[in-house]
């Protein structure tokens, strides 16, 4: 408190606490990472889409666990098996009711005219199931040796498809988890090469301006004025056929983050820009602070919070080109399990029309990941600047 | 509360015979907040008479824009009236503005209509896509039934009141082609369009220089005589209550502290508020001097010639143009002086500061700094000698909130300049920050905090102490105390001089307001269009100027002393 302010009566301006525990030394030593998670949980659709995606990615990371069966389990009796429905209780012989949760198993008919197999849900045959029962062995992240799922049939021989099956009768549900595994992380690889690229670029037209800054930013342009979809078209064709199709994937990220690294890096040169002259900027540099100390010290942690925003709101394009892509069959491949690849398999209207879940559960994924994505990273651009008045 | 009952304004008032246009009653708003309600205004009441000139003066907080606003209902969405009366008396009755929904047809047509508003910043409440004509006629379409024609002609008509040269031309010019005094009198002129009753004016002259705001002064004071306003005037500047006001109101965290004709306020106040706030400003303004340092020997630094142009040049590496920031300006400054440099806006003070420390590098001319190492030409060193003087002068700015890094304690800012010299452990760094923080008057438990936690005169003195970390000879302040408040910019000028008898320290003081520089140095160099136009004692200088742009300077400020108005009888300069 000031001196002269020392008048009797009153101390302040007058202020009623709403909610108690929020004092102002608590806030005095808070840094910036402190003010920022404030401000970002007071935003609640933001937080509600950030545990979202976290979900997706917890999903991602234990796909094997997760997954009811193997990706690639192809079962011929069930071709094209419609999803079905989780029961609870089954009436035995004498007419009583008990708990025991089971799907109901399918027949099989044959439509004479087509002579097409369709499948409908047979009433009367119940398949038990449970949690953490055994079934097809896999290697969780290709290290350790399991067979227990999740969620499961009782008996490993029996069908559960919570979500259908496809062409070959492989379990939708399993594809589907598999393939959040592939989606999601191309989006963070990508991101993370276009951000290297972007924030360094970004930040040396920024800082240094002139001639740098001219060449750097017709670059961008030059770049952002590729037509995208020719060029994927092309580099993709150039990938040899004989890679293996995690190579191919790894290429795929590559492509995609070389063409998306110019909304970075405009945003970091801006942000440069208009911090180069800010006085604490000038103060550091008449303390005696070199550029690189300049640049390190005291304007990127001004940034972080900005790039870790931008981040966020560009991975759903990269997610959405990988979709785009893999659609398109240049992208990834069979066996390689993507949200992409699974919607390659609904690209025609005979599928749609006998079997829509093919088309609705990966679809729904991606446009669910979406908007989570945009949600959170809205929020965090929001709260990135807690010192913005 | 004896000091509010006798603040009542029937009590103080009961010789006025006019009946009020406005009446305020208890009005008290609130702004929730996320963690707390903010109790912005709190019981405020006064009257607003046809004629004269109510002033609402308080430090930045006080709740006076938000009063103001309150009357005409243009407060956030946060914001909540949560008590009181505001009644617009006229011809067809009372009208009780605080029942009105903020953007009913009825108050729509009091804003502009009965009451007009002016802004601080003209250049933001003027659109920058449309022409002052338009913007003025729209507002006539808007208030008063005229044809278009009709209101083009009452624009002109209006500018010419507000006395810009050549009305019908300067109508079809844009915002950003008018200057800022210009701007502040197309804003009246919109303010003034609907004939209105009352003229609310927040902080009208706060961003212009003194001469423009005496200027501006003037035209207010002859247009509110002429139609019989009543005017609300917002400030913080005491001088220029002293200058315009007919009655006061002063206000303090929301509430109003004292009110009364402005003779009793300046002469005989009676709240210890008032008193403090007076006693700041009038001190500033009747220094006793200290005494002179004794100009022998080699002076510190000395600028020669220093010119520095900016322009653009063609392709081929010639200026197609030049504009001087700073022309040929030269400089001595001896050990242990304050030396003032000040000027309007524009005048390249700034600038000339900047090059001082070569954050500008200088077109033309040489700088000599006379250091521990003998005479050196600063415009020649490389970067070791550079970084060695720049640590011997410093700079203090004059934004405390964008000039300390809000990412980093306060520790972390004041040790910054130790850390990059290196060679002091931890604990010898929390040692000196210690000691810097007790000399300017900060607790150590500062240290941990970061400076959003401090107010604008705190952080002032974090800047001063970071200026101060390694053993500085000179001290530029670049407007170090324009941004604070009366009473603070007193106690930081205080804090200064006692620096400099602690630290044999000498300091370059570059401001725009007089009564600062005459309270803090011993020299001033004035400084108009790039050049300086007058060199010699601050006392001298302040009183007796020798040349007609620092004669029509000085006699624009305004006094604080509502018996010796000096703004209106002051010399004009015509450059």
């Amino acid at each position: 408190m000031e001196k002269a302010s020392q008048i009797p009566e009153e101390t302040g301006p007058a202020i009623s606490p709403l909610r108690p525990g929020e004092d102002a030394s608590k806030i005095a030593v808070s840094g910036q990472w402190t003010l920022i998670r404030q401000k970002f949980l007071a935003n609640k659709v933001a937080v509600f889409a950030g545990i979202i995606v976290i979900l997706f990615y917890l999903v991602g990371l234990f796909a094997e666990f997760l997954a009811p069966t193997s990706p690639t389990l192809a079962q011929p009796r069930f071709t094209y098996a419609p999803p079905q429905s989780i029961d609870f209780f089954v009436t035995d012989e004498s007419g009583e009711r008990h708990w025991q949760p089971h799907v109901k198993g399918y027949t099989m008919t044959v439509n004479q005219e087509s002579l097409r197999r369709s499948f409908v849900i047979d009433e009367t045959a119940v398949i038990p199931i449970g949690f953490f029962v055994e079934g097809t062995p896999y290697r969780l992240w290709g290290l350790f040796e399991m067979n227990t799922h999740l969620i499961g049939p009782l008996d490993a021989s029996k069908p559960m498809n919570l979500l259908g099956t496809d062409s070959l009768g492989r379990d939708l549900m399993s594809r589907l988890i598999y393939g959040t595994r592939v989606s999601m992380s191309i989006g963070l690889i990508g991101v993370i090469s276009s951000l290297f690229i972007g924030v360094v670029l970004g930040a040396l037209s920024g800082y240094y301006g002139g001639w740098t800054d001219i060449v750097i930013q017709r670059l961008i342009e030059v770049t952002s004025a590729m037509p995208t979809i020719p060029l994927w078209l092309g580099l993709a064709a150039a990938v040899p056929i004989t890679w293996s199709p995690l190579t191919v994937y790894f290429m795929v990220t590559l492509i995609v983050s070389l063409l998306a690294w110019t909304s970075l890096a405009r945003e970091v040169r801006g942000r440069f820009l208009a911090l180069r002259d800010e006085d604490f900027v000038t103060a550091a540099r008449l303390d005696g602070s070199g550029q690189a100390r300049v640049i390190f010290r005291h304007i990127l942690p001004s940034l972080t919070s900005h790039i870790l925003a931008v981040v966020t709101l560009a991975i759903p394009t990269m997610i959405v080109a990988e979709t785009a892509l893999s659609f398109l069959g240049i992208g990834l491949k069979s066996p390689v399990v993507s949200w992409g690849v699974l919607l390659q398999d609904a690209q025609n209207i005979r599928t749609v029309a006998t079997a829509p879940w093919l088309l609705v559960w990966p679809a729904g994924a991606v446009v669910l990941t979406v908007l989570s994505f945009n949600f959170l990273g809205d929020g965090m651009r929001d709260a990135a600047d807690p010192y913005a008045t | 509360m004896t000091q509010l009952e006798m603040a009542q304004p029937e009590m103080t008032q009961p010789d006025r015979a006019q009946e009020p246009v406005l009446t305020v009653r208890n009005l008290s708003l609130d702004f929730h907040l996320r963690t707390h309600i903010l109790h912005a205004v709190r019981e405020v009441s006064f009257d607003l008479y046809p004629g004269k000139t109510l002033c609402l003066v308080g430090e930045s907080g006080s709740g006076k824009s938000v009063t103001a606003r309150a009357l005409l209902r243009l407060i956030d969405a946060q914001a909540k009236v949560s008590g009181g009366e505001i009644t617009l008396h006229g011809p067809k009755g009372p009208l009780h503005l605080h029942a009105l929904a903020s953007n009913s047809r009825e108050i729509r047509a009091v804003r502009g209509g009965r009451i007009g508003l002016i802004f601080q910043e003209p250049m933001s409440s003027l659109s920058p896509v449309r022409t002052i004509g338009t913007q003025i006629v729209e507002a006539l379409l808007l208030h008063r039934k005229m044809t278009k024609a009709e209101a083009k002609a009452e624009t002109v008509n209006l500018l010419r009141q507000v006395e810009i040269a050549q009305p019908e031309h300067m109508a079809d010019r844009y915002t950003f082609e008018f200057s800022g005094g210009m701007r502040q009198r197309a804003m009246i002129a919109m303010a003034l369009a609907c004939d209105p009753d009352i003229l609310i004016a927040d902080e009208p002259t706060t961003a212009l220089d003194v001469t423009t705001q005496a200027e501006i002064m003037d035209l207010i004071a002859r247009l509110q005589a002429e139609r019989g306003m009543a005017m609300l005037m917002i400030t913080h500047d005491l001088g220029l209550v002293a200058e315009v006001a007919d009655h006061v109101a002063v206000m303090r965290w929301g509430k109003i502290v004292e009110q009364g004709p402005v003779d009793d306020i300046f002469h005989s106040a009676q709240h210890p508020y008032t008193k403090a706030l007076l006693a700041a400003t009038v001190r500033l303004d009747t220094a006793v001097k200290r005494i002179a340092p004794n100009r022998a020997g080699q002076p510190l630094l000395q600028a020669r010639g220093l010119t520095k142009g900016f322009g653009a040049t063609n392709w081929r590496g010639k200026k197609t143009y030049e504009i001087k920031a700073v022309d040929d300006v030269s400089l001595d400054l001896w050990p242990g002086e304050n030396l003032g440099i000040v000027g309007e806006s524009g005048s390249g003070k700034t600038t000339l500061g900047r090059m001082l420390l070569r954050i500008v590098e200088p077109s033309e001319g040489s700088i000599l700094w006379h250091g521990d190492e003998g005479a050196e030409e600063v415009t020649q060193m490389q970067r070791p000698d550079l970084a060695r003087y720049r640590s011997a002068v410093r700079l203090v700015f004059q934004d405390p909130f964008a000039s300390l890094n809000p990412r980093m304690t306060v520790k972390q800012v004041i040790a910054d300049p130790l850390v990059v010299a290196g060679g002091m452990s931890d604990a010898a760094l929390d040692t000196r920050v210690a000691e810097l923080l007790e000399l300017v008057g900060l607790e150590q438990s500062a240290m941990e905090r970061y400076p959003h936690a401090f107010s604008g005169g705190q952080r002032q003195r974090i800047s001063i102490a970071r200026a101060l970390a390694l053993n500085p000879r000179v001290i530029i302040a670049d407007e170090a105390t324009s941004a604070l408040d009366v009473s603070i910019r007193a106690q930081v000028l205080d804090l200064l001089l006692d620096l400099q008898k602690r630290l044999d320290l000498s300091f370059i003081f570059i401001a725009h307001d007089i009564s600062v520089v005459r309270y803090f140095c011993d020299r001033v160099a004035v400084m108009h269009q790039g050049r300086i136009v007058e060199t010699g004692p601050a006392e001298q200088v302040c009183t007796a100027p020798a040349e007609p742009y620092t004669q029509s300077l000085i006699s624009a400020v305004p006094n604080p002393d509502p018996r010796d108005r000096r703004m209106l009888h002051r010399t004009r300069f015509n450059a």
